[in-house]
């Protein structure tokens, strides 16, 4: 009797999860998939706006050049790998820095002697630099990519109720959470972020009250590109590592900052989310227009509020 | 680093902005203690002078010793650490951070700077304000966070650019006394102002400024004297 009434429940629920999992028509298992897609995209979205406001918020200049600085860390990353047999782990904390150090040197050496030119001067510098990374990429290692593995402590995955959740992604998810919000949460609430958020309003008056802020200018420009080398890391593993994979991605990025408001740290991080979740939304129920819905976002939002959901009007 | 005698002299000053020469050679020593303003026109070059003393213009030559030090070849942000507290015309209070956030940014420059509670017994509505964004207040209250801030720093040189401009009877007055008591503590005040009537009882001595030149130096006991001529340089 008793394994009778257990069998009559096991078939109850498991009819019970087949019509829930195509409730109201929708496939559940293809939908959550698709999500978690756009969480991951989202995350590197996040990462890489989050870079692009910071450095826009202190210096003013649009650097272009964060698409190939992501693509520069996924290649750091394979070649620490390849050539120098780094680990990903090491690679993850070591390859940022580099990142970080050689943006120092861009800023210091570059980016300062037209700081006080026209922005038209940093978007194009930034734009030659992005460049000549991808070409020099191109040409030594080719455009059809080179695989990089999964870490062995995050292969497999972990089965959900309407999804199965590989563990590197979920660690993608996450890590890029932690800081993105770390990052958030120093820029807004500790007196390193009060100096960095006054610096952006009126750097003058805080070299008047004895900040140096070059210095600080060129380690926040560092520091935002170091995010890009961080997002690059992580993206080697998931996507195949390539010269173009940071033009591909920038431009979204771009469209991203825009709808969230230019200089928005908080702003950048949740539009980043949301797009990436709106583009996965998007390719489970209309997936031609997947690629575009982001740009239409952008549309609509600078007809109806054009500083940005998260910016203030100037 | 002494802490009597000279506090600021300035030789031979001459400041740009780009192509524009605004400082024409100017020449002021300020004593420990004292409280002295720079009188003039718009335009004549007041602002320039604390400008240039901070580093904040294109260019400056000549020699700029504050508190012992010279400082004509020095980069911006050190000058503040020599003990030299900067209040600019605009304010400058950042809407990006709150009041409180506001009073503690600038970093202490000297050991004694007024403590947050001496602060707030002084200026009693920017405690009632402590946590309303810094652009929110009124002109005068962001005027007093203005000068608050730079006193918690412990800065010992005041340059105050044009501290009283367009604010109501009662504030000015208010901020007379501020200045009064920072004199007493033996402060040394450098002050920008167009309002004649509010520096003339307060300060030890004018210059007064044209052209980018310093055209007349007035003691306080000349004042009286000398009204007629200090009245054809301001056109009050």
């Amino acid at each position: 009797m008793g394994s009778v009434k257990a069998s009559i429940a096991y078939i109850v629920l498991a009819s019970l999860g087949d019509v829930m999992a195509t409730i109201f028509g929708i496939n559940l298992f293809a939908l959550s998939g698709q999500l978690l897609v756009g969480l991951i995209n989202g995350s590197f979205y996040a990462l890489l706006s989050l870079g692009l406001a910071i450095i826009f918020g202190l210096l003013k200049i649009i650097n272009f050049a964060q698409g190939a600085m992501y693509m520069l860390g996924a290649f750091f990353a394979w070649m620490a790998l390849n050539y120098l047999g780094i680990n990903y782990w090491w690679a993850l904390i070591l390859v940022p820095l580099a990142i970080g150090l050689l943006a120092i040197l861009m800023e210091r050496f570059l980016v300062r002697p037209i700081a006080n030119e026209d922005h038209l001067y940093s978007l194009l510098l930034t734009f030659g630099i992005a460049l000549v990374l991808q070409g020099v990429f191109t040409h030594v290692y080719g455009s059809s990519g080179l695989p990089y593995q999964i870490p062995a402590e995050l292969k497999g995955g972990t089965r959900l109720p309407f999804m199965y959740l590989p563990n590197y992604r979920a660690w993608i998810i996450v890590s890029s959470l932690v800081v993105c919000f770390s990052t958030w949460w120093v820029i807004e609430k500790t007196k390193l972020g009060a100096y960095l958020r006054a610096g952006t309003e009126n750097p003058q008056l805080m070299q008047g009250f004895g900040i140096n802020v070059p210095l600080m200018t060129t380690l926040t420009f560092g520091f935002g590109v170091a995010l890009a080398g961080f997002a690059g890391v992580l993206a080697a593993p998931v996507y195949s590592v390539s010269p173009d994979m940071g033009s591909n991605i920038l431009i979204v990025v771009f469209a991203i900052v825009v709808i969230g408001g230019m200089g928005s740290i908080g702003g950048a991080i949740l539009t980043g989310l949301m797009m990436g979740v709106v583009e996965g939304l998007t390719k489970f129920l209309y997936p031609e227009a997947s690629t575009t819905v982001i740009f239409l976002f952008m549309v609509i939002v600078l007809l109806v509020k054009p500083a940005g959901l998260f910016g203030k009007e100037a | 680093m002494s802490t009597t005698g000279e506090k600021i002299r300035i030789n031979d000053l001459h400041a740009y902005y780009g192509e524009s020469h605004i400082l024409h050679g100017i020449d002021m020593t300020i004593m420990q203690g004292e409280l002295v303003t720079l009188l003039g026109r718009n335009g004549a070059g007041r602002s320039t002078t604390l400008k240039a003393i901070m580093n904040m213009v294109g260019r400056r030559t000549g020699m700029i010793n504050v508190n012992g030090n010279e400082t004509i070849g020095m980069a911006a942000h050190k000058i503040a650490h020599l003990g030299v507290g900067y209040c600019p015309e605009e304010r400058g209070i950042f809407s990006s951070l709150n009041v409180e956030e506001n009073l503690m940014l600038p970093p202490n420059v000297r050991s004694d700077g007024m403590s947050i509670e001496e602060i707030y017994d002084i200026f009693p509505n920017l405690a009632e304000r402590r946590y309303s964004q810094g652009t929110r207040l009124s002109g005068g209250e962001q005027q007093m966070l203005a000068m608050a801030r730079i006193l918690r720093t412990g800065a010992n040189i005041l340059l105050l650019d044009e501290i009283t401009e367009g604010l109501a009877p009662v504030i000015v007055q208010k901020l007379a006394e501020v200045l009064l008591m920072l004199k007493e503590r033996g402060l040394t005040i450098l002050l920008v102002e167009q309002n004649f009537r509010f520096a003339a009882p307060i300060a030890d001595r004018h210059y007064v400024m044209e052209h980018g030149h310093i055209v007349e130096e007035v003691q306080q006991h000349e004042l009286s004297e000398k009204t007629e001529l200090l009245n054809t340089y301001l056109g009050v």
